[in-house]
């Protein structure tokens, strides 16, 4: 079972408190109907299949309820970091020297 | 004494007497012995039979690793377990063990012949043998497959006893309670780190207990293993035995299997008979030990043929003999040793052949000492004998040419083909492996957790090595959590270190094509087997695996892994490295679903929920089903009343006066604040800034790709306040939804969501006297369509009690939904039941409500939809605010696939020949085509509709809308039923029956 750690209560907690909610920064437009029919379909469908490092969000279901925004390499199942949800995408090369 | 049992050995007490049966004969035991242990006592080898060419087989090892000794346990009704080792399972008064995998008996079994007709068994048999004919494949094949598949029966009847679950928190985890588990955990518990040592077996020793001959620090090993183990104790260790470490998973968390009763002749009551840990460990040290390889030669799975090193362990541990006149063959030292030993209590050993030509000349002086026959440069190619080896043929090997054989007689033959690394747990962490080209194994490499391995399972070899480098990683664990420590090091004695070689199939003189020469005893894989994938294009290791089940068993390939290996790289003409090793997976060892189980079991296994009125409708007669977790009255039968006419009963009173339903599962969300509005605006598909205080409408809630997701009534209650109804089942699936738009996207509205589900006890009357039954009880509110029409909502009194009342129906009749605070929904219930008697009050379950609605055409999200079946579709465009800038599914309800023509619609259908349809059947518009025909639809619901006349159904059909009085067809196996395109509507359409 992970360890995961909730940014907003700022405790690392066992995997079962958390749900999954797929991949990350996926934006929904402020104006949907701008969108012509590939932008939607990408929006809607398209989703990364990474072999590594993969922004994905969690949420923090049986504590606070808030969705957050997580790097989990889905190699190693490792948790490079998590963050608040509206926060940016983390520079990658950073957290990955931070493994090292 | 039993005749193999060597008095003076061992760490059994022959002074108590243990009796049990094997296949209905009773013997003896001593106190201490397993049940392989027991039986070698009396000279029984022969313990079950192999599972592909059903040959005789007796325990090859002595441990966890045991393949072939397979065997039932039974203790009273409901506690029988299949494929139980023997050399596992403890002894206990009474036990009765049964023999697998025979018939009719394990002298005599009749699947013996497959062993004759291996040539039909060889690898891939299942793909090549049952390709054809095609139809032999239901009646032929698979009835044989299944009934020879398998090892064990499974039991049959439910398991009385009950598993317990803990977790556990600990700095230190160790793996394993051998010198070098021992001394990492001494050296670990220091300065009050909390050390936890874990061990498989019934005692912690590990090889000390199969070498007494040792002494560490001047001491008589089992001395000092007592000594040691105290002044763990001493020092806070917990020490855990009969625990195995089935499974290391994500971040430290090692899952422990400790079993509690098998081993007790009398349970204590309530003891739970296993427990499955779950520990959380700062730091881990695997020190599991090596295990010992066989040899891969004709016959080498006959009884009596067992691993050199299992036959010390049942000398020195259980003082037993497993041969009086053994053999040893090895490619390595530490079976010379083992040769000793037996000579040293009795046995009069035949001959010690090795495969190298020169061994190191103190063994040879320690032979010739004992008047044992060394025969160097020699191989082994053959055994005889029918349920127990009586001999084996042995050819000196020169230059690669194997000589002329010869053969020795002989009871046991005790092989050894080197030492593999335990590196199972090692590798469930996604640990690297590195080949090692001096010991031909991997030993651990690299791994993501924070994890040390000691002892043997890392290289090094003898008790001096293990101690010393168990200490020594003890420390490092304790260093990386901030202790200060240090390992000492240890005396040792009469240790025995040694080497050896690693070889492929030892050489023959014979055809090696004809050779039964196993390398997964289990699974009845030869070395022929894995040659013959390779020949037939297995490339990937992890295909010849699969192709030949080569370490597939439940032994999970101990000991067949790596000879596998070494066999497979061969014929790859590859280096083993460039081969790679399959990958172990947990459990470790066979592990029990009750142990998985645990308290999640009969009614612990899932929630169920039950609304406050549960208890009445229990009272009362109800059938129940469930919904989602929830438990929901269906129908409430009265005496000598079936389903359909209870159905139909409750169905006429609610169309002719009243009935009574609880809707308390339904799901509740308040949405609250400043921008409530706003947000059910861009949710639901409906436009709600208009809807009036006070006033409901039915929402539909989309995904952002246009399909319909979930519906229910809302009512606005404040200007900032919806009081939101979902479906019983989809309720916390909208929560998420919502929260998630809201968290995500639009994290500038100020607004606030509360799951009120299980705050609201909710019943339903519905009918022509529900007005007039609620009237009287409800204070501040007239209940006539001028004051409170169709679609409306309050807040005030119900008999009484707090409540907010919706004027609402899902039945096409007058109806209100009243909300009371949960504690109150039985007396409300009870008071409206009392008060409604004048009217002859109802209750009804869900399958009624479900009917009722159908005869209206209201949709049950989930059964008339099923995810790709827009507002639109189901006939509902009307429910959509097409005006509003955005809301989600609107971008999607345009997409071209969404809005193309010949979608499949909601219609309504009756059958010409008044049958009832089935829920599910499929649909075409011309019955005479061919088959397969063009399915363009399916039946969603169907029902008796004593309102209708006859039975009614929804159905999704392309086109649908368009096509209304037209036939389908709906084919069914006994016959094809017509009916015509209905509107969803078959009661009132005009909805004057809503009207007070």
């Amino acid at each position: 079972m992970l360890l995961i750690h909730c940014p907003y209560c700022d405790e690392t907690l066992p995997e079962a408190e958390f749900t999954y909610a797929g991949q990350a920064h996926v934006v929904r437009a402020q104006d949907p109907s701008s969108q012509d029919d590939g932008q939607w379909e990408d929006f809607l469908f398209m989703r990364e299949n990474a072999r590594g490092p993969h922004y994905e969000r969690w949420r923090h279901f049986h504590g606070c309820g808030r969705f957050f925004n997580a790097v989990r390499d889905t190699v190693s199942d490792k948790f490079l970091t998590t963050y608040k949800a509206g926060d940016a995408r983390p520079d990658l090369s950073s957290l990955l020297e931070g493994q090292e | 004494m039993s005749q193999y049992r060597v008095s003076g050995r061992g760490r059994v007490d022959t002074g108590k007497p243990v009796s049990f049966t094997f296949d209905g004969k009773r013997y003896t035991g001593a106190a201490g012995d397993t049940v392989a242990s027991a039986l070698l006592a009396h000279g029984v080898h022969l313990m079950g039979r192999s599972f592909k060419y059903h040959r005789p087989r007796g325990p090859v090892a002595a441990g966890s690793e045991e393949p072939n000794a397979l065997i039932g346990t039974r203790r009273g009704p409901g506690r029988f377990e299949p494929n139980t080792r023997a050399t596992v399972q403890e002894l206990r008064e009474g036990l009765e063990a049964t023999s697998q995998n025979k018939y009719p008996s394990l002298k005599w079994d009749i699947g013996a012949v497959n062993d004759a007709a291996y040539m039909l068994f060889s690898a891939g048999f299942y793909y090549k043998t049952f390709m054809w004919p095609k139809n032999f494949w239901h009646k032929v094949y698979e009835p044989f497959i299944r009934a020879a598949a398998g090892l064990g029966v499974a039991p049959c009847e439910e398991d009385p006893d009950h598993y317990a679950s803990r977790y556990l928190h600990c700095d230190v985890l160790i793996v394993g309670a051998g010198p070098s588990g021992l001394a990492a955990a001494r050296a670990a518990a220091v300065d009050g780190l909390k050390v936890v040592l874990v061990d498989e077996n019934a005692e912690a020793g590990g090889t000390l207990l199969s070498e007494p001959q040792a002494t560490i620090d001047g001491q008589p090993a089992w001395d000092w293993l007592a000594s040691e183990l105290e002044a763990l104790k001493a020092a806070g260790v917990k020490i855990m035995t009969r625990t195995t470490a089935i499974g290391y998973y994500h971040q430290n968390m090692i899952g422990l299997c400790e079993r509690l009763t098998d081993h007790l002749t009398d349970v204590p009551a309530d003891t739970p008979r296993e427990r499955m840990w779950r520990v959380r460990a700062g730091q881990v040290v695997l020190a599991q030990g090596a295990l010992e390889k066989p040899l891969v030669f004709h016959g080498n799975d006959r009884p009596g043929v067992m691993l050199a090193g299992s036959a010390q362990t049942f000398l020195n541990r259980y003082g037993v003999l497993v041969g009086k006149r053994p053999v040893v063959l090895t490619s390595h030292d530490s079976a010379w040793y083992a040769a000793f030993d037996l000579a040293d209590a009795g046995a009069k050993v035949q001959a010690i052949v090795d495969l190298r030509d020169h061994v190191h000349v103190d063994l040879l002086t320690e032979a010739q000492r004992r008047g044992i026959t060394a025969k160097l440069g020699y191989t082994a190619s053959a055994t005889s004998g029918r349920l127990r080896v009586s001999s084996i043929r042995v050819n000196p090997v020169k230059g690669g040419d194997v000589g002329t054989a010869e053969r020795i007689e002989c009871d046991a033959v005790l092989m050894s083909g080197g030492w593999t690394p335990s590196l199972h747990l090692f590798s469930h962490t996604k640990g690297t492996l590195a080949w090692d080209d001096d010991l031909t194994t991997f030993l651990p490499g690299k791994t993501p957790e924070d994890c040390v391995i000691a002892g043997a399972s890392r290289g090094p070899w003898g008790i001096a090595a293990a101690l010393n480098d168990g200490a020594e990683k003890g420390a490092a664990v304790a260093a990386a959590l901030g202790k200060s420590a240090s390992g000492k090091t240890f005396a040792v004695e009469a240790d025995r270190t040694g080497s050896g070689i690693t070889v492929k199939e030892l050489p023959t003189d014979r055809s090696p094509g004809k050779a039964k020469a196993f390398v997964d005893y289990q699974n009845d894989v030869t070395a022929k087997d894995l040659r013959l994938a390779v020949r037939e294009g297995m490339r990937s290791i992890e295909h010849v695996k699969r192709y030949t089940t080569n370490g597939m068993a439940t032994d999970q390939g101990k000991m067949s892994n790596i000879n596998g290996l070494n066999i497979a790289s061969d014929a790859l003409g590859k280096a083993q490295p460039k081969v790679g090793l399959t990958t172990f997976r947990p459990p470790y060892t066979p592990t029990s679903f009750g142990a998985f189980a645990g308290y999640h079991r009969g009614e612990h296994f899932e929630v169920t929920r039950k609304t406050q009125i549960d208890s009445w409708a229990e009272e009362n007669g109800a059938v129940f089903e469930p919904v989602g977790q929830w438990r929901r009255a269906w129908y409430f039968p009265q005496a000598g009343e079936d389903m359909d006419a209870a159905v139909g009963r409750e169905c006429r009173a609610v169309r002719e006066t009243l009935g009574m339903f609880d809707a308390s599962t339904l799901g509740k969300i308040e949405v609250v604040g400043p921008d409530a509005v706003e947000f059910m605006n861009r949710m639901y598909t409906n436009p709600w800034t208009k809807l009036a205080l006070g006033r409901c409408r039915y929402g539909l809630l989309c995904g952002d790709d246009g399909y319909i997701r979930d519906d229910g009534v809302i009512g606005r209650l404040g200007q900032d306040l919806f009081h939101v109804t979902t479906t019983t089942g989809g309720a916390a699936r909208v929560m998420n939804m919502m929260e998630d738009y809201l968290q995500t996207e639009w994290p500038d509205l100020n607004v606030w969501l509360t799951s009120t589900t299980e705050q609201w006890s909710t019943i339903a009357l519905n009918g022509p006297n529900a007005a007039k039954l609620l009237a009287p009880l409800v204070e501040g509110i007239e209940l006539t369509d001028e004051a409170f029409p169709h679609m409306s909502c309050l807040e005030c009194t119900v008999a009484g009690m707090p409540a907010r009342l919706f004027r609402v129906s899902f039945t096409g009749e007058i109806g209100f939904e009243v909300n009371v605070p949960a504690p109150m929904g039985r007396k409300l219930w009870e008071k409206l039941w009392e008060a409604g008697q004048q009217y002859g009050i109802t209750a009804y379950g869900t399958e009624t409500m479900h009917v009722l609605r159908a005869e209206k055409g209201y949709i049950i999200v989930g059964q008339d939809t099923d995810g790709t079946v827009t507002p639109y579709d189901a006939g509902m465009g009307w429910a959509v605010g097409k005006s509003k800038p955005d809301f989600v599914g609107k971008r999607g309800m345009a997409r071209p696939d969404l809005v193309a023509e010949g979608r499949k619609q909601l219609v309504g259908l009756l059958t010409e020949d008044r049958s009832k349809l089935e829920e599910g059947a499929q649909i075409v518009f011309d019955a005479d085509q061919p088959v397969p025909m063009k399915m363009v639809g399916h039946v969603t619901s169907a029902y008796h509709s004593d309102a209708v006349g006859q039975p009614i159904a929804l159905a999704l059909v392309e086109g649908g809308q368009g096509r209304m009085g037209e036939t389908v067809h709906i084919p069914m196996p006994d016959r094809t039923i017509a009916a015509t395109i209905t509107s969803t509507v078959f009661v009132d359409p005009e909805n004057t029956r809503l009207k007070i």
